[in-house]
């Protein structure tokens, strides 16, 4: 597929090739800087029509919303930019919260056991898609949407129909979602630093840049001796263990567990993903615009509240959204493919 | 799908390959093989099993996925997905419960929710075609989409009250036999789906264009013109399966068949169909849809829950694609020890 086209039209050397390269960087921090544009205008309107969207309390609300989606956004990132998709996000996050409220209720775990056990839980399930990935050699999308149902079936099978609730977890541990560092919540901290390192692996490091280059070409990246398999099993582990630290964050969040937790969640990683900027098949994005992806969803979703819009709707302009995101990707790729087109005949 | 999976993918050239090992590694075998176990489970340790009763309720339990499993057959198989269809199956109940609330004639609401799904099915194609999206990030999205409209247009409200005539067409058979009506729907469908992928010209495109998209554009096949028809077909024949699964509960709610395309994925890939497309046969999906039938059913009677069953399901789907690539390697170990054996000279590859 030629969606990732921003990357696609690489030039030889030279001038063009510098030409070509600012054109892309433009358009990658455009998206960024868009984004922030977008939400910007958003919450102005929002405020504008209902002062208490900006009320200390709806913020507050907004923040810790989007720290467990954003969690998910950031690992959902590191599978996309190589070409994969990991739909059974929502399944894990559901299964290591349940995870986290027996391992509180029925064997009185210290807490930073708990975040260890849920992070490597979660990781597990990743170890898993990343193998069967690896090993049927078909799309991830297939393999993860299987895992999406069998984990859930799971979390069903061994709920059975059992609750746990806030009275059977610690208070040290629940008072983690309300908790606040010189006035700001500690679980979007727990996400922006997340965002951060991984952000900084995937810019900076070999590692991510060999993820990108999977991306990006996966026939290249083997010719170039990339070790694909290792690194695309290293990114559904990572997928993995983020969702399962989200499983314990939404414990912290919620208090009330059920094997339903998290039901749904694929789609909107999916589409906070792809309204950040990520390119679906692979290549370029980075988990800052999926994280400002994830904020703007959130913010959407509050503000058909504070304006009594049927909420019912909030569905619908997700959907919208990630349509709306990969049509205007893919008309800007045809208008820069287009131009570079132009500029080369020009030099002949 | 890239171009370089379908590289990687491990394909055995077709060899006609008369070897019982060979034949039985075959995936459609495996699914037949499957089939008969899971019926021998069933009537082992439920009596109830075999009676005409149960295999009425097998049948009309999976009566809206195989409706849809019978284009998306043609979709998957042209190389492109569709994951709205079980959306589209909620939007059109929602508008069913919508227009009945308001007053419409059942005569006029079933025409009008056809043509709905059909526009639906129409956006999913025109994006997919003439804007070049890949259809799983389309689909994904319409499948947000279409449910949310469904949610905006009913709530969380149920609406109950259809004319019985439609009901009990719903749950009723045919003609005072075992069939139920909705599975009439399924074989007419099946019928004309087979016809068209297996004995027409369009069929043998559609097979072209899943082998090598490019290959059959510089043939001269309108590509684009029949996969955006593909997606109208796929969107209307969801909105029968819409009428269908309204009629047979009796009951239009938004999210009626949510995460049935799950389902309806599954059975198409466990019937052989290969993911990466130009491979496929219509009676592989069906034997699928039977496995899956009779395998849930006989769980069912043995207790087992309905969020339990999705296991089920999702593990069909895992097997379904971990399977054929196992038994591709095991086809291709047996040519290479067969050929090495026997004739190593006239042994090529």
């Amino acid at each position: 597929m030629s969606a990732s086209a921003p990357t696609a039209p690489a030039p030889a050397a030279g001038p063009d090739a510098r030409e070509a390269r600012s054109i892309v960087d433009t358009l990658v921090r455009a998206r960024e800087l868009s984004l922030v544009g977008v939400l910007v205008l958003l919450v102005l309107g929002v405020t504008a029509a209902e002062p208490r969207f900006l009320n200390s309390q709806n913020v507050r609300d907004i923040l810790l919303n989007v720290s467990i989606v954003g969690l998910l956004a950031v690992g959902q990132t590191v599978v996309v930019v190589t070409r994969n998709i990991d739909l059974s996000v929502g399944s894990v996050l559901g299964i290591t919260a349940f995870a986290t409220g027996v391992m509180f209720a029925d064997h009185d775990m210290a807490i930073p056991v708990v975040f260890g056990v849920g992070i490597l839980f979660g990781a597990f399930f990743g170890l898993l898609n990343g193998a069967m990935v690896a090993l049927a050699r078909v799309p991830s999308l297939v393999i993860t949407l299987g895992t999406l149902y069998v984990i859930r079936g799971i979390d069903f099978a061994w709920a059975h129909g059992r609750q746990i609730n806030a009275a059977d977890m610690p208070s040290s541990f629940l008072h983690l979602g309300s908790a606040t560092i010189l006035g700001f919540p500690v679980l979007p901290l727990i996400t922006i630093a997340v965002m951060i390192a991984v952000g900084t692996v995937m810019r900076s490091s070999r590692m991510g840049r060999e993820l990108y280059a999977i991306g990006s070409n996966p026939d290249a990246a083997n010719l170039a001796g990339i070790r694909a398999g290792r690194r695309v099993l290293g990114a559904f582990i990572a997928s993995g263990a983020l969702a399962g630290l989200a499983g314990v964050l939404y414990a912290a969040r919620y208090g009330t567990l059920d094997a339903a937790a998290g039901t749904g969640f694929e789609l909107n990683v999916v589409a906070a993903v792809v309204v950040g900027g990520v390119a679906i098949f692979g290549g370029s994005g980075t988990v800052y615009g999926a994280a400002l992806g994830a904020l703007l969803l959130a913010c959407i979703r509050s503000a058909l509240v504070i304006l009594q819009v049927n909420p019912f709707w909030e569905q619908a302009i997700n959907g919208a959204l990630l349509l709306l995101a990969i049509g205007l990707d893919r008309l800007l790729a045809l208008r820069v493919a287009a131009r570079l087109r132009r500029r080369s005949a020009h030099r002949v | 799908m890239s171009d370089a999976r379908t590289a990687a993918a491990p394909e055995a050239p077709a060899v006609p390959d008369k070897s019982l090992l060979a034949r039985l590694a075959r995936w459609e075998t495996v699914t037949v093989l499957l089939l008969i176990a899971s019926i021998l489970y069933g009537t082992a340790t439920s009596e109830d099993f075999l009676t005409g009763g149960n295999l009425n309720s097998i049948l009309s339990d999976v009566a809206e996925i195989a409706i849809m499993a019978m284009p998306l057959t043609l979709i998957i198989v042209a190389a492109e997905i569709d994951l709205s269809i079980a959306s589209v199956l909620g939007l059109t109940s929602a508008l069913m419960g919508s227009l009945w609330n308001h007053g419409w004639a059942m005569e006029l609401i079933v025409p009008t929710v056809l043509i709905v799904g059909a526009l639906c099915g129409a956006v999913n194609g025109v994006l997919v075609t003439r804007l070049g999206l890949p259809s799983l990030a389309v689909t994904i999205g319409t499948l947000g989409l279409y449910r949310g409209l469904a949610y905006v247009m009913l709530g969380d409200q149920a609406v109950a009250d259809f004319p019985s005539q439609f009901t009990d067409w719903g749950f009723g058979s045919f003609a005072g036999t075992q069939i139920p009506n909705p599975t009439i729907v399924f074989v007419v469908l099946a019928v004309i789906f087979g016809l068209v992928l297996h004995r027409s010209g369009i069929g043998r495109s559609i097979f072209a264009m899943g082998a090598n998209e490019e290959a059959a554009r510089f043939s001269g096949l309108r590509v684009k013109r029949v996969k955006l028809w593909l997606f109208v077909i796929a969107g209307m024949v969801s909105a029968v399966a819409g009428l269908v699964f309204t009629f047979r509960f009796a009951s239009a709610r938004a999210d009626n068949g949510a995460g049935l395309e799950l389902s309806v994925v599954a059975v198409v890939l466990l019937g052989g169909v290969s993911i990466f497309g130009g491979k496929g046969n219509l009676l592989g999906v069906i034997v699928a849809v039977l496995l899956l039938g009779t395998l849930r059913n006989a769980l069912t009677l043995n207790d087992v829950s309905a969020e339990v069953l999705t296991i089920v399901t999702g593990s069909l789907l895992l097997l379904s694609v971990l399977g054929p690539s196992v038994t591709a390697r095991v086809r291709e170990a047996l040519r290479r020890g067969h050929g090495a054996e026997a004739q190593p000279s006239t042994s090529t590859q």
